[in-house]
């Protein structure tokens, strides 16, 4: 049995208030007063990579070994380098090993759909799991419907043979150019024709064909579906293909519109993610995507579904979502809105490439050394360890820290250098086990945090060399989160 | 067995520019004015100079690298110049490579100097460092406000200290050296300032407001050494010498390993145990009349009191609110203003540090002069809290 053997998900903590947007834009843009509930917004420091990992992380959860993924897919139409192996940076971040498989996917909304599927394909022909991963972090013109339709959000799978939560029974896939939208190579945002026609001549007619063709592969009768996910904004397009399709009414997934936004690419993933959080055995899954074409897979869910459990799952990222009423943080973030940097934001940023390769497991990773003979670890790794007595050579052993409980030593929040969210918070990070890392945190607000407030690691962008398009990714503190209750 | 640097060397003369926004002079105009004053302090020509060690720190915005800014700004007889860089405390690092060379015979005079050209660079501040290609792909852009702010929230933390009452006590810090900086003509800052001002002055990083924050400033400072018996020869009398200079670095177990608890500076305890005993001091709140320390944030100075054993473990805080360190205190600290007044041009401070005890000794200070002091003590400190050098030396009346 091949299939569904791990599932996570990942959506920013920032919750943009539609509202808020639209009344910011109410001058310019009337048509959008109505507007309710928010959508999800990434961080200034969070990407589609940042998102893979994060969503990875949920999926795999603190385990130390990772050896059984022997490959890792990443799709994505918003991947930050068009070369340099994106998935590659996410791998290190994971510490995966050298030698798995690393491949970058995207060109449309249905592509971790296709990844689902060569996944499913490449167990089948070898050994291991495979870790699909999608995610995105799309920009938009301000005060355009998209700005307001659109969310970031990122979702994971692993596809293997072991303890399989839900059978891989079948797919469907349409591959012609409809193009509803599209994006040229080195431009920001979508251009979208026609809402009625993508409607009737698109969805309409291109995804039942899909949907019939998976169900049939997989042996299913529609009327068996449980949960059928077809995201979408246009407002009941899901249920409309469903009911054409034959699939009950209330086989219809949210679609999260309201808090989420539609992520793009990964929200069929995003939401199958959602739905095997409360799925039931036996049970009928389809998760279908538009774009380019059309693409639909089904899954039964097996008896095994209850011994798995992400490490929070999209029920808890939505649950922490802290609601972001501020329009001008969002278009910054996005970099829509030129914000005056100072002459501290002058800074060169420029990346010693080498430097980066010969610490690449420490820095993307965050793999501490720790000294076989005191014990003390050591952040970043050296050849001398020293614990207040003799320094000892070469005794370190790579020692991860990523997934260890942390609290915070000492700490400031300053607002005298550029910082992209001030104030820049930074501070000494204590692990338990040992390890200390002078450290920057993310996603938090000020007053959140004092000495001994436990903390957890994120991978998150470091820096960005906008001079040569670089983007360096490091490991932030952020503090550990009980779900929030609003929104 | 070493036997220490202890009334080996003299003061011959000391020299200081004005410091503060020196939009009109160029560092070699600094550095000029500081030799100036020193040279004639000392009453000597240049010929007599040995060698000389040259202190500065931002290379970028200041005079450029090596030897020669100095041999050329000063027009020196083609003599040793030497540039020593160790943070904030290159200063102090100059006067003891120039002191221990007069000590050991290599020459019989020898000029320390120290400059630093801050305001040039466009904005308040320090300029942003660039430090290695590693650092900056994983340690935070940081900033020196923060580095030192952190020692706030580790020390009220361990202490148990209510975050209001340090914020007052730290505020006192900074309303005595503004105090003292109003009597003294070279200082940058020259105007007394009120608890409600610093209180609620805006936040630079929490919890360090604007007046929690030294002065950045443009300055120069010199010293000439030499041996008392030169010294007197050349008919000065009531020598102040060296009664120790210590220098403790750093090596990465404050910042890696988890036994620092962030709430002192590990190398100034280090350092001012071995200046104790190098200068013979046994109980230094009776014994210093005076302290110049490295009050680059109101935090530092607060917790260097408690370093140099002024003030007993979590005691700082109410030793300063009582007022022990207040210029009509017990033991005076900052008495010319300190970094936050006078202000801090980078490479110089150790210096301007040293003048200022220099001139007390000697009686010169003017308004702000101290009774009868005897001895007083250097803390100059380079880098931060977690990563740093921590000079510390002490001088005093020959025979105190």
């Amino acid at each position: 049995m091949i299939g569904i053997t791990g599932f996570g998900g990942y959506l920013p903590r920032l919750r943009l208030s539609r509202q808020a947007v639209a009344q910011a834009n109410a001058w310019y843009a009337p048509n959008f007063a109505g507007r309710k509930g928010t959508r999800s917004m990434a961080n200034w420091d969070e990407d589609s990579i940042t998102m893979a990992v994060a969503a990875a992380r949920d999926c795999l959860g603190p385990a130390e070994d990772r050896q059984h993924v022997r490959a890792v897919f990443l799709a994505s139409d918003t991947l930050p380098f068009a070369e340099r192996l994106n998935a590659g940076i996410v791998a290190g971040a994971l510490t995966l090993a050298d030698d798995i498989d690393a491949l970058d996917m995207g060109g449309s909304q249905r592509a971790a759909l296709s990844a689902v599927v060569q996944a499913v394909a490449r167990v089948q022909s070898g050994a291991g799991d495979v870790l699909v991963l999608a995610a995105d972090d799309r920009k938009t013109r301000a005060a355009s419907p998209q700005e307001l339709d659109y969310g970031d959000a990122a979702a994971a799978l692993l596809i293997g043979r072991d303890k399989v939560l839900a059978e891989f029974l079948g797919a469907g896939t349409l591959s012609v150019d409809f193009v509803d939208h599209f994006r040229a190579t080195g431009e920001d945002v979508d251009y979208h024709w026609e809402e009625r026609w993508v409607r009737d001549e698109g969805i309409g007619k291109l995804m039942p064909r899909a949907v019939t063709a998976a169900l049939q592969q997989a042996g299913v009768n529609a009327a068996q579906v449980d949960h059928f996910i077809f995201p979408s904004s246009f407002a009941k397009m899901d249920a409309q293909l469903a009911k054409a399709c034959g699939i009950r009414a209330e086989a219809v997934v949210d679609a999260l519109l309201d808090r989420v936004g539609d992520s793009g690419l990964p929200h069929g993933l995003l939401l199958l993610a959602h739905v095997l959080e409360r799925a039931q055995p036996g049970q009928v899954i389809v998760v279908s995507q538009f774009g380019s074409g059309a693409q639909a897979l089904v899954f039964r869910v097996t008896d095994a579904i209850a011994s798995f459990q992400p490490a929070r799952g999209v029920g808890e990222w939505l649950a922490r979502g802290a609601e972001e009423r501020n329009y001008t943080k969002f278009l910054a973030f996005k970099g829509q809105l030129q914000l005056e940097r100072g002459m501290r934001g002058e800074q060169d940023k420029k990346t010693a490439l080498s430097t980066a390769w010969r610490h690449h497991t420490a820095l993307l990773g965050l793999v501490a050394g720790r000294c076989e003979v005191t014990g003390s670890v050591h952040f970043p790794p050296s050849r001398l360890s020293y614990d207040l007595g003799s320094p000892l050579q070469d005794t370190q052993k790579p020692y991860k820290l990523a997934d260890r409980s942390a609290k915070i030593l000492s700490w400031s929040a300053e607002y005298l250098s550029y910082h992209p969210a001030p104030p820049h918070h930074y501070g000494q990070i204590d692990f338990d086990g040992g390890g200390r890392i002078l450290m920057d945190f993310t996603d938090l607000d000020v007053g959140e945090v004092d000495s001994g407030t436990a903390m957890e690691m994120v991978f998150r962008v470091k820096d960005v060399d906008e001079r040569r398009g670089f983007t360096r990714y490091f490991w932030k503190a952020t503090p550990v989160r009980a779900a929030s209750v609003n929104p | 067995m070493a036997t220490g640097i202890k009334d080996k060397v003299a003061i011959l003369g000391m020299g200081c520019s004005k410091f503060g926004e020196r939009w009109d002079a160029s560092p070699e105009d600094l550095m000029l004015e500081a030799y100036n004053e020193a040279m004639a302090d000392a009453g000597i020509t240049p010929e007599q100079l040995g060698a000389a060690w040259y202190s500065t720190h931002m290379e970028d915005v200041g005079t450029g690298r090596g030897g020669t800014p100095m041999s050329i700004a000063l027009r020196l007889p083609n003599i040793g110049v030497t540039r020593v860089e160790n943070f904030c405390a290159g200063g102090s690092e100059a006067v003891r490579a120039a002191v221990y060379a007069v000590a050991a015979g290599a020459c019989d005079i020898a000029l320390a100097l120290g400059v630093e050209k801050l305001k040039d660079t466009g904005y308040g501040g320090l300029p942003m460092a660039q430090v290695g290609t590693y650092i900056p792909q994983w340690y935070p852009n940081a900033v020196a406000p923060a580095n030192f702010a952190q020692l706030a929230s580790a020390y009220r933390t361990k202490h148990g200290i209510d975050a209001a009452l340090l914020k007052r006590a730290i505020s006192h810090v900074s309303i005595k050296s503004h105090a003292n900086g109003a009597k003294n003509p070279k200082a940058h800052l020259q105007k007394p300032i009120t608890e409600e001002q610093c209180m609620k002055a805006p936040i630079i990083a929490a919890p360090l407001g604007l007046f929690d924050c030294c002065g950045v400033s443009d300055g120069a400072a010199a010293v000439v050494v030499t041996t008392p018996e030169i010294a007197r020869a050349l008919g000065k009398t009531d020598l102040v010498t060296f009664k120790a200079l210590q220098l403790a670095v750093s090596n990465g177990w404050e910042l890696q390993s988890s036994q620092w608890d962030g709430s002192y500076v590990h190398t100034a305890r280090i350092a001012a145990k071995k200046a104790y005993q190098e200068a013979g001091i046994r109980d230094p709140r009776k014994e210093l009349s005076m302290t110049e320390v490295h009050d680059c944030f109101s935090i530092t100075e607060l917790v260097t009191m408690e370093d140099l054993g002024l003030s007993g473990e979590g005691q700082a805080v109410r030793d300063v609110l009582d007022g022990v360190f207040d210029a009509d205190g017990e033991v005076p600290c900052q008495i010319d203003g300190g970094l936050k007044c006078f202000g801090h041009p980078v490479g110089a401070s150790g210096i301007r540090m040293l003048y200022e005890i220099y001139l007390q000794l000697q009686g010169r200070a003017g308004p702000r002069q101290l009774a009868d002091p005897k001895t007083g003590l250097i803390h100059n400190l380079g880098g931060q809290p977690s990563q740093n050098v921590c000079s510390i030396s002490i001088v005093g009346l020959e025979g105190a």
